[in-house]
């Protein structure tokens, strides 16, 4: 089943990337207000939905479960710091695929609005996380640590998406999930939609496994690297 | 865990009346803040008036990271913490205990700040009630914030550089907040206030709350 | 006899490297144990092992009837440590570091006058903040610490360093009258001359591992190992 997911994983999501981008640019109609430069909604908010639920949900979900006493277990930190590297990585990108929407759209390469904020504040907590994780210590602690920053970090989102929300908003609305829940988008750039939905959270889940087995198998070295330890240790106490 | 709490808070502010380094280095760093940015945005009183309340929070958010630090070497060495850990102490007492050790200094800083306001920027306050229930509720949440941090950032050596990094960003809501809870106490009276007021709440009540969850996890070996 | 510290082939990790690489030791409780080796055998990693300090990571130990395995924090209130560095806060005074750590364990501070008496903290140096004393005195504060804890176990890593002549005659006193009292004592030296004569039990380690085990000095004691 491993085998089969690993073969298949990252040339799919690739696969539904391309099909997005060519659905995206030719395949689908300008919209009426925005012209051309709606096709950045095929790209953009899959993009941010990755970064901002995907990513730091993930990696949430993981600290917590490191720290739950019951379910311990290194592999969680693994899986937390690798979602957090993949979610830098579309956080950064939500900016930017943000700002070259925003310079024809609203004018200006960035503005202070409400989600651009929050998700640059967002991007600034991840690279806390990174550079936290790259504290020398030991891997329980390092774990813990970085698991802690990673709850606090999901809780206080939140306060920050609230806070600048209050504070100035320009961001367009919800697209598809507004207060009426009725979708304002409509017919094949709707279908567009979700599958660039699923194609970068499955790029996601690709790009998260690779790097989750890096680091599993930078880790499973030191085990051995023990064993070696200890027979030299006992050799040196022979020797005295 | 109150009792530690108490007895914790009692070590924290024993040490600092002994050793006087916030009175000496982290206030006067907090009223330099102020000058500076009054050569920033000054001599223009109107535009002094108008920037004071996000200079205010800015001069006390750089001096919550430098309490930050102190509160956390006041732990002392590794093998002072050590001896701590030897003692059986309620981690969450000990967050507790030198959460309201910081929270009262913080207070005195604002009591500071504010009177700094007042003489050196010609600020009128028309609502002294949403003034002081900001002042109050932040300095519960940055005190507890900086706690919960000082105790992630490892070492000495790298926290001073790694500590600012992290604290910072989660602060923003509290300065957000804060520079409008002081905008409607200046010039509209109640205003907008409760909402603003609300998120400093929220915000203290979150990371007590977490402090006092997590901050077990974190010191436990 | 109640068994106080049993380690089978227990091993702990310094980041990578292994500071314990096997080691077998087994004590009952009222023992007085000096542990003897060189630099970098294993020593202070021994007594961090015992104190809850450093985790056990393969092997099995028990202390005073804790499995060091699980959860070691309810140990903590029966051992009392010694290290190399100095456990107090510099800017307090000696009663009021004694105060704080009797306070914090749940004990009556009342013996805290007396158990600095006991170690020769008196007059100036007690009204001194601790960062100011000599390595000598601030070694006694922590001998006080000890002597107003009664703990249990008492583990001391290298209690007579930084000492006088007579501040070592006061470590032998206080660890005779503490294993008078029924505490398990293990402290470890470089100076065999002096920490023989106090042991029941004497340990050798090299290499992570206890080499040799042999009889102490002590009046009164016979090694059942």
């Amino acid at each position: 089943m491993r085998k089969q997911l690993d073969r298949w994983l990252g040339p799919l999501a690739f696969v539904l990337v391309a099909l997005d981008v060519w659905l995206g640019l030719w395949i689908t109609p300008p919209d009426q207000v925005q012209g051309e430069y709606v096709r950045l909604v095929y790209v953009h908010p899959a993009v941010a939905w990755v970064a901002l639920y995907v990513a730091f949900g993930m990696a949430g979900l993981c600290s917590v479960l490191y720290l739950w006493p019951r379910t311990r277990s290194l592999a969680f930190d693994y899986a937390a710091a690798a979602a957090v590297e993949v979610g830098v990585v579309f956080t950064i990108l939500t900016c930017i695929t943000g700002a070259i929407w925003g310079r024809p759209t609203w004018g200006v390469w960035w503005t202070w609005d409400a989600r651009l904020t929050s998700t640059a504040l967002l991007a600034v907590m991840f690279l806390g996380y990174l550079a936290l994780r790259r504290v020398p210590a030991e891997p329980h602690v390092r774990a813990r640590r970085c698991a802690v920053m990673a709850l606090i970090a999901a809780v206080d989102v939140p306060i920050v998406h609230f806070s600048v929300n209050w504070w100035n908003t320009l961001h367009q609305g919800a697209t598809v999930l507004n207060a009426n829940l009725s979708p304002t988008i409509h017919g094949s750039m709707a279908w567009t939609l979700l599958l660039s939905f699923i194609a970068f959270t499955l790029l996601f889940v690709w790009m998260v496994i690779a790097r989750y087995r890096l680091e599993v198998l930078r880790h499973s070295g030191e085990r051995k690297d023990l064993d070696r330890a200890l027979s030299e240790r006992r050799a040196e106490g022979a020797e005295a | 865990m109150f009792r530690d709490a108490a007895l914790v808070a009692g070590r924290d502010l024993r040490i600092e009346l002994r050793s006087r380094v916030v009175l000496w280095q982290v206030l006067p760093f907090s009223v330099l803040a102020l000058l500076l940015f009054a050569f920033a945005f000054g001599p223009s009183q109107a535009r002094l008036v108008q920037s004071a309340p996000g200079l205010f929070w800015l001069a006390l958010l750089f001096s919550t990271v430098l309490f930050a630090q102190r509160s956390r070497a006041l732990e002392g060495s590794p093998a002072t913490r050590e001896a701590a850990r030897l003692l059986g102490l309620d981690p969450a007492g000990v967050f507790l205990g030198k959460t309201v050790a910081l929270f009262l200094e913080l207070v005195v800083l604002e009591v500071l700040l504010v009177v700094g306001l007042l003489l050196l920027f010609h600020v009128v306050v028309v609502s002294w009630l949403v003034l002081i229930a900001a002042c109050l509720l932040a300095a519960l949440g940055l005190a507890s914030a900086s706690v919960l941090y000082g105790a992630l950032s490892g070492e000495a050596r790298i926290r001073s550089t790694l500590l600012p990094v992290l604290l910072l960003p989660i602060l923003a809501p509290v300065l957000i907040a804060g520079v409008r809870s002081f905008q409607a106490a200046i010039k509209d009276g109640a205003g907008l206030s409760g909402r603003w007021l609300g998120v400093l709440a929220v915000f203290s009540l979150v990371y007590t709350g977490l402090g006092i969850a997590l901050y077990g996890p974190l010191e436990e070996n | 006899m109640v068994s106080a510290i049993s380690l089978q082939s227990a091993v702990a990790v310094a980041g990578r490297f292994p500071v314990l690489a096997g080691v077998d030791l087994n004590l009952d409780e009222g023992t007085v144990c000096a542990v003897l080796g060189a630099n970098g055998a294993g020593k202070t990693s021994l007594l961090r092992l015992l104190a809850g300090l450093t985790a056990l990571e393969r092997g099995a130990g028990s202390v005073l009837g804790a499995d060091l395995t699980k959860n070691t924090s309810g140990l903590r209130a029966n051992v009392g440590f010694m290290g190399h560095g100095v456990g107090l806060y510099e800017e307090l005074l000696p009663r009021e570091n004694l105060a704080f750590m009797i306070k914090a364990a749940r004990l009556d501070p009342s013996g805290i006058p007396d158990a600095l008496d006991r170690v020769g903290i008196r007059g100036r140096v007690a009204a001194t903040p601790v960062g100011q004393l000599s390595a000598g005195q601030q070694r006694r504060v922590v001998l006080a610490l000890l002597v107003a804890r009664r703990p249990r176990l008492w583990l001391l890593d290298e209690p007579h360093a930084s000492l006088d002549a007579q501040a070592r005659d006061l470590v032998g006193s206080v660890l005779e009258e503490a294993a008078a009292g029924g505490a398990t004592v293990v402290a470890t030296s470089h100076e065999p001359d002096i920490v023989i004569p106090l042991a029941d039990v004497v340990v050798t380690m090299a290499g992570g591992v206890v080499t040799e085990r042999y009889a102490g000095g002590r009046m009164g004691s016979s090694d059942v190992s």
